[in-house]
C-alpha cells in the first residue's frame, strides 16, 4: 500500500448478473478492512453499497461503482445505465417495491434496499432521470 | 418434556447437536451464538442483522453468504434440508462464513434454539 488513507477506486456492475451480485461490495469491504477503517464504518459502507450494487444488477443494464476513502470520510458513487426511477418519493418508502416475484425468490426485492442505503449513510442523494438512469452520492464519516 | 435450561448463548457446536444439523462448513464451532435472526430477503437481513447474529434461512444462495459477509454475521443455517451448491461453500470458505444444515423447518429451528437460549 502506498498509501494507507487516500484512494480512489472504479468497479463496473453487470446488470442482470445476479451470480455476482454483491462481489464489488464485498470487495470494498476487504480494501477498508486492509486500509484500517474504523469496523462499524465498514460494515455501514459495505450494507450501503451492497444495496446500491443489487439495485444495479436488478434494474439498470450497467453500472459503475467509484470508492473514495480519505481521512475525514468514505464515498460511494453509483452510476447506472438505466430506466430510472420515476417517483422516488416512493421508491424510499419502505417495503415499496417494483421487484419481480422470480427477482424475491432469490432473497432480492424487499422494497427496504434506498431506504436501507439512507439509514447506513450519513450523507445521501439520489438523481435519477427515467429512461437514462439513476446516481447515488453515499458517504459515511470516518470518525462518529 | 425436558425443561430447558436458560443459557446466554450456545455455541455452533450446541446449535449444531440441537438441530441434528449438517456442518458444510465450519472451521471453528466454538464461536459463541447470542442472537439468532430468520430471513429470506437479503435487506431484511441487512437492516436487521447484527454483527455476530446468526442467520437461519432458506435460501442457499451466493448472495445470502455475501449478505451474511457484509452484515458482519457470525454464520448461516439453512433450513428445510437445503445443501449449498459448490460454488455458495466456496464462497463461504473464502469468506468464512459458517453455513449449517438443519432438516427441519424455519420455524422449528427457530423455536429449538429459542428454547435453548430464552429457557422456555
Amino acid at each position: 500500500m502506498d498509501s494507507p488513507e487516500e484512494l480512489e477506486s472504479v468497479y463496473l456492475v453487470a446488470g442482470r448478473d445476479f451470480i455476482n451480485a454483491g462481489r464489488i461490495s464485498t470487495a470494498i469491504m476487504d480494501v477498508l478492512k486492509r486500509l484500517g477503517t474504523n469496523p462499524e464504518v465498514v460494515r455501514r459502507v459495505a450494507i450501503a453499497s451492497y444495496e446500491a450494487e443489487m439495485n444495479v444488477v436488478m434494474y439498470a443494464l450497467r453500472g459503475k461503482i467509484s470508492l473514495r476513502v480519505n481521512p475525514r470520510m468514505v464515498t460511494i458513487e453509483v452510476e447506472d445505465e438505466g430506466p430510472g426511477i420515476e417517483d422516488i418519493d416512493l421508491a424510499m418508502k419502505e417495503g415499496y417495491s417494483t421487484a419481480t416475484p422470480e427477482m424475491q425468490e432469490m432473497g432480492f426485492g424487499a422494497g427496504m434496499g434506498l431506504p436501507n442505503i439512507m439509514k447506513h449513510a450519513d450523507k445521501f442523494e439520489i438523481v435519477s432521470e427515467v429512461s437514462k438512469g439513476t446516481r447515488l452520492f453515499i458517504s459515511v464519516n470516518q470518525s462518529a | 418434556m425436558p425443561t430447558p435450561v436458560k443459557q446466554e448463548t450456545l455455541s455452533l457446536a450446541e446449535i449444531r447437536d440441537l438441530l441434528g444439523a449438517e456442518v458444510f462448513y465450519g472451521e471453528d464451532l466454538s464461536v459463541k451464538v447470542g442472537e439468532v435472526g430468520a430471513a429470506d430477503l437479503m435487506s431484511d437481513v441487512l437492516n436487521l442483522g447484527k454483527p455476530g447474529m446468526l442467520l437461519l434461512t432458506g435460501l442457499a444462495s451466493a448472495q445470502m453468504i455475501r449478505t451474511a459477509a457484509v452484515a458482519g454475521l457470525c454464520g448461516v443455517v439453512l433450513v428445510r434440508g437445503k445443501r449449498p451448491d459448490k460454488s455458495v461453500l466456496a464462497l463461504a470458505r473464502e469468506r468464512k462464513i459458517p453455513i449449517l444444515g438443519a432438516p427441519l423447518t424455519m420455524f422449528e429451528t427457530a423455536g429449538l434454539i429459542y428454547m435453548a437460549l430464552a429457557g422456555r
